[in-house]
């Protein structure tokens, strides 16, 4: 083994006033020229371990070494070190935040000038050097981040979820740019939320709720599960119950919807069912497929939830209509300049799923913000269960359950007043009110939080408090905002899990979400990327214009992106 | 460990430092366009100074003498009688609030001067007391000089036996904004000196830049001197600025030397920077920094400095308390170089107190800037 540019042992961090440790006993090591992944959910403990290393806080026990030396002592100039918000100074332009970081980690000044070209190069900033910092774009912001914690080649690159958030092309181009430097024999650690990234890491420790599950190359970790994945072909109507009755079946401990298909795991050493106990015809066939990060992850944690959702179980059945139950006819918002949505036209019907995709800034926020009757548009009508936004706006809001970005409850009021608060603001009488949030209470297993304010909880029971709250009064449509942003795969089975059952139950789903593999389980999905939709169609329709056989859905983006690009700078 | 000062890396902060100041605007409007509102309110809007009491006179007697008693009044240039008439009438006139006082010269006044007494009642709005005692004591004056003039006139040779000769020194006219304009610069470099210092250090923890930037080799003593310079100068060419306008615009006059004042404000301005600071680094926060430099940097100043009430006629615990407020040993040299001129007897003491709490402030700052997170 090369020897490592840092490494911790044993490393263990409690907060004051948490309950659970940080970091709980973590050992790992990062050596020259290799992607070293971080890989969790948020609250896992990545950044905190990340400035452990940074020499920013003091662990508890175990030792964090960089350098040969303790991070806290160590030669900072030899560090890149590139915080979660990018450490960026908004009110200076490209150039000067270069300068002010070569300056700082003490960049020669002969050298500098090579350095400030092959940087500027290398992110393709120099048209911008005199653009201030706050003007770029989330992908500028995030390489002009990178370059400044490279301005002095480091031997030990840290990068905190550098690429959350950004669009797929950018994402990629800056694995890329990351990847060619460990090259030249720096060491990288890379902390993601996005799994797929650690597929692609040469070593990964895997964190959960503090806690290491895993140390070791991707591949080795995915080859455990190697014969357990298979994709099975099923017709796309009803093929959420099929994924159910096979979530529900004890040879398959996780599954997914993929397009026209399902994705199922099974457990170890099991026979896999039947297609036709499944429901489908004899002639059906699983296959085998790559298993992913994700599903080893899953399995590690000892597989997703079962197939049927309580919640869709209590929930009513809403009636059938023909009329589409989500309708945007040429939606623009422009903010004084700047056109945040332009021209967006979609219809849904009921009973569906449909999917905003696109990077922060693209502007799904503010489409959906305008369905929901949060932000009126520039132009454009909408309608949402058939009453107009502009005309009968507070039906609209009334039929709607609106589940906001991040977390937008009361985190100061406990978890019972939450819902108390949530069900009396929908009109909920008192037998109903009390009814509903005894069920919310058993379906989302909220009983050991509900005296604790809702700041305090876990990520992924805020996720589930704030769900709950915007079913209480079973709403016929559905706006989920970034449900699952951040949070362990496994509640993200859970939310996909009941999504699927109120679906079937007649609910119309709209849902916002920067994971481009979760349009697959959406009927139909629209890319949105500078204010406008790039592409609508169904997941596989999407993935076919990737112009590739087995394409991912991110594939498919970066294509329509660049093609989007060259359309602009020709026009 | 390169915790060493290093020129290049403080240069390099400074320069950052110094454009984020010019690009900033709610920088310059701290830095600016606040002192500029705080010194017009005190130049004009704050005013101490007496003006004309709106009055009414009953005049129950029809003697000469209450005549010329009530004339004195009229024509008087501290009065405005407005209403004349019965007690009952007035009195209600006064609950309305539309007069603050009311003259009673009552039957049988003249008879009484004839024997050389006189007495004349003065009713006053107790719930204006400042107005009130000026009513008051300013009638007696009145009546005091009209009694003497009288007696003069009548050629009677009996002159009061003690004359008071009052001379106001430093401020003859005793105009208050003589005294509140100073002061007001005072007002003005806490706003910069504590309230803008702790929102630039609160704003970088915010926006994760300090995260960013304590991960470099940057030393804390770097970064906390280039958050003081910039600050101390922008600080003082606000002062400048104002002292400036106060001399030009309000007319106060400066007897005293540029260079004390710019001594007194540079020795008043390292407590106040070191208050900056520490309450950045102690609460990392804009919101809350911006809360406790107001009250515990700017409100302390104004209330408990002496700039607006003297420390004096302060309940003895509240004077006490007065002992720790940085802006008190500043006031009186600021009213004194101002008005008076440059007194290095009275400077000296308070500027060792000044340079005392700046140590103090600074030894806690430095204390609370931890190259740590959490």
């Amino acid at each position: 083994m090369a020897d490592a540019v840092a490494s911790v042992h044993g490393l263990t961090k409690r907060f004051s006033g948490q309950e659970k440790a940080a970091l709980d006993k973590i050992s790992m090591d990062i050596e020259p020229g290799k992607m070293t992944g971080l890989v969790g959910p948020d609250g896992a403990g990545k950044t905190t371990l990340i400035r452990i290393l940074a020499g920013l806080i003091d662990p508890d026990a175990g030792e964090a070494t960089v350098f040969g030396r303790a991070a806290t002592a160590t030669d900072r100039s030899m560090i890149g070190y590139m915080p979660q918000r990018f450490g960026l100074y908004e009110d200076l332009s490209v150039i000067e935040n270069l300068r002010l970081y070569a300056d700082l980690r003490g960049l020669p000044p002969a050298d500098r000038q090579a350095s400030f070209d092959r940087l500027l190069d290398f992110t393709d900033l120099k048209r911008f050097t005199d653009r201030l910092a706050g003007k770029l774009s989330g992908g500028m912001k995030q390489k002009l981040g990178l370059a400044c914690a490279m301005v002095r080649a480091p031997k030990l690159l840290l990068l905190d979820e550098p690429s959350v958030g950004v669009d797929p092309l950018s994402r990629r181009e800056l694995w890329q740019m990351v990847k060619d430097l460990a090259g030249d024999g720096i060491g990288v650690l890379w902390s993601t939320a996005y799994l797929d990234e650690a597929e692609k890491c040469d070593t990964v420790t895997l964190l959960s709720e503090g806690k290491g599950l895993y140390a070791g190359p991707p591949q080795a970790l995915t080859d455990k599960i190697c014969n357990r994945v298979l994709r099975l072909a099923v017709p796309s109507e009803g093929r959420r119950v099929i994924l159910q009755r096979a979530l529900d079946d004890p040879a398959i401990i996780d599954g997914t919807v993929q397009g026209d298909a399902l994705r199922l795991m099974l457990k170890a050493n099991t026979a896999p069912p039947t297609p036709q106990s499944l429901g489908l015809k004899s002639g059906s066939l699983f296959e085998t497929v790559q298993p992913r990060f994700e599903d080893a992850f899953i399995d590690l944690l000892g597989g997703g939830p079962s197939g049927t959702s309580q919640l869709a179980e209590h929930y009513r059945k809403i009636a059938a209509t023909d009329a589409p139950a989500i309708v945007a006819d040429g939606l623009s918002r422009r903010f004084g300049d700047f056109t945040a949505a332009d021209l967006v036209s979609f219809s849904v019907p009921r009973g569906q799923i449909f999917g905003l995709l696109g990077p922060n800034g693209a502007g799904k926020s503010t489409t959906f913000k305008m369905l929901c009757g949060l932000l009126t548009p520039s132009e454009g009508r909408g309608s949402v269960a058939g009453f107009d936004l502009h005309s009968a706006k507070a039906d609209a809001r009334q039929s709607l359950g609106y589940m906001a970005q991040k977390f937008s409850l009361y985190g100061d009021l406990s978890v019972r007043q939450n819902l108390n608060f949530f069900a009396g603001a929908y009109g909920l009488k008192n037998g109903d009110a009390r009814e509903a949030i005894e069920r919310s209470i058993e379906i989302f297993h909220l009983h050991r939080y509900l005296k604790e304010n809702a700041s305090t909880m876990p990520l992924g029971f805020k996720q589930r408090l704030a769900l709950a709250c915007a079913v209480l009064h079973q709403p016929p449509v559905l706006f989920l905002d970034e449900p699952t942003s951040g949070v362990d795969p496994i509640v993200r089975r859970e939310f996909w899990t009941h999504i699927n059952g109120l679906v079937e139950k007649g609910v119309t789903v709209l849902v916002t979400t920067h994971f481009m593999d979760e349009a697959e389980y959406c009927d139909r999905a629209t890319l949105i990327y500078r204010a406008r939709q790039i592409a609508t169609g169904t997941p596989d329709e999407l993935k076919a214009l990737a112009g590739k056989a087995d394409a991912k859905m991110e594939d498919a983006f970066i294509a329509l992106i660049k093609a989007s690009n060259l359309q602009r700078e020709a026009a | 460990m390169s915790d060493k000062f290093n020129p290049r890396r403080f240069g390099a902060m400074l320069v950052k430092e110094s454009l984020q100041i010019v690009r900033d605007p709610s920088t310059l409007l701290i830095a600016f366009v606040l002192p500029m509102l705080l010194l017009f309110m005190f130049g004009y809007g704050v005013n101490f100074d007496t003006p004309r009491s709106r009055i009414g006179l009953s005049l129950q007697d029809n003697s000469e003498a209450a005549k010329s008693l009530a004339g004195s009044f009229q024509s008087s240039r501290w009065f405005d009688v407005v209403e004349t008439g019965a007690v009952s009438q007035l009195s209600s006139e006064m609950v309305a609030g539309r007069i603050r006082g009311i003259i009673v010269i009552p039957h049988g006044f003249g008879r009484q001067v004839a024997w050389g007494s006189g007495d004349i009642q003065v009713l006053t709005d107790g719930s204006m007391p400042n107005t009130a005692s000026f009513i008051g004591a300013y009638a007696e004056g009145l009546r005091a000089t009209w009694a003497g003039a009288r007696a003069g006139d009548r050629g009677t040779t009996r002159p009061p036996p003690i004359r008071t000769a009052a001379r106001f020194w430093f401020n003859p006219e005793l105009k208050s904004r003589y005294f509140l304009v100073p002061g007001s610069i005072a007002a003005v470099m806490t706003i910069v000196g504590t309230l803008l210092t702790s929102l630039v250090i609160a704003r970088e923890w915010e926006r994760g830049t300090l995260e960013a930037i304590m991960a470099t080799p940057v030393g804390m003593i770097e970064l906390i001197a280039t958050k003081v310079v910039p600050y101390f100068l922008l600080a003082l060419v606000s002062m400048t600025l104002c002292s400036v306008l106060a001399i030009t615009v309000f007319g106060v006059p400066f007897r005293g030397s540029p260079l004390a004042l710019l001594v007194i404000s540079s020795t008043f301005l390292f407590p106040a920077l070191g208050q900056g600071l520490w309450i950045s680094a102690a609460t990392k926060n804009q919101f809350v920094a911006s809360q406790v430099a107001l009250v515990s940097g700017l409100l302390p100043t104004l209330l408990l400095s002496g700039f607006i009430f003297e420390i004096n006629s302060m309940p003895k615990p509240i004077q006490a308390i007065t002992y720790l407020v940085p802006s008190r040993y500043l006031i009186p040299q600021m009213q004194t170089v101002f008005i008076a001129g440059d007194d290095w007897s009275l400077f000296l003491p308070n500027m060792v107190m000044l340079i005392g709490f700046g140590f103090l402030f600074f030894f806690l700052a430095v204390r609370a800037t931890k190259r740590r997170i959490a």
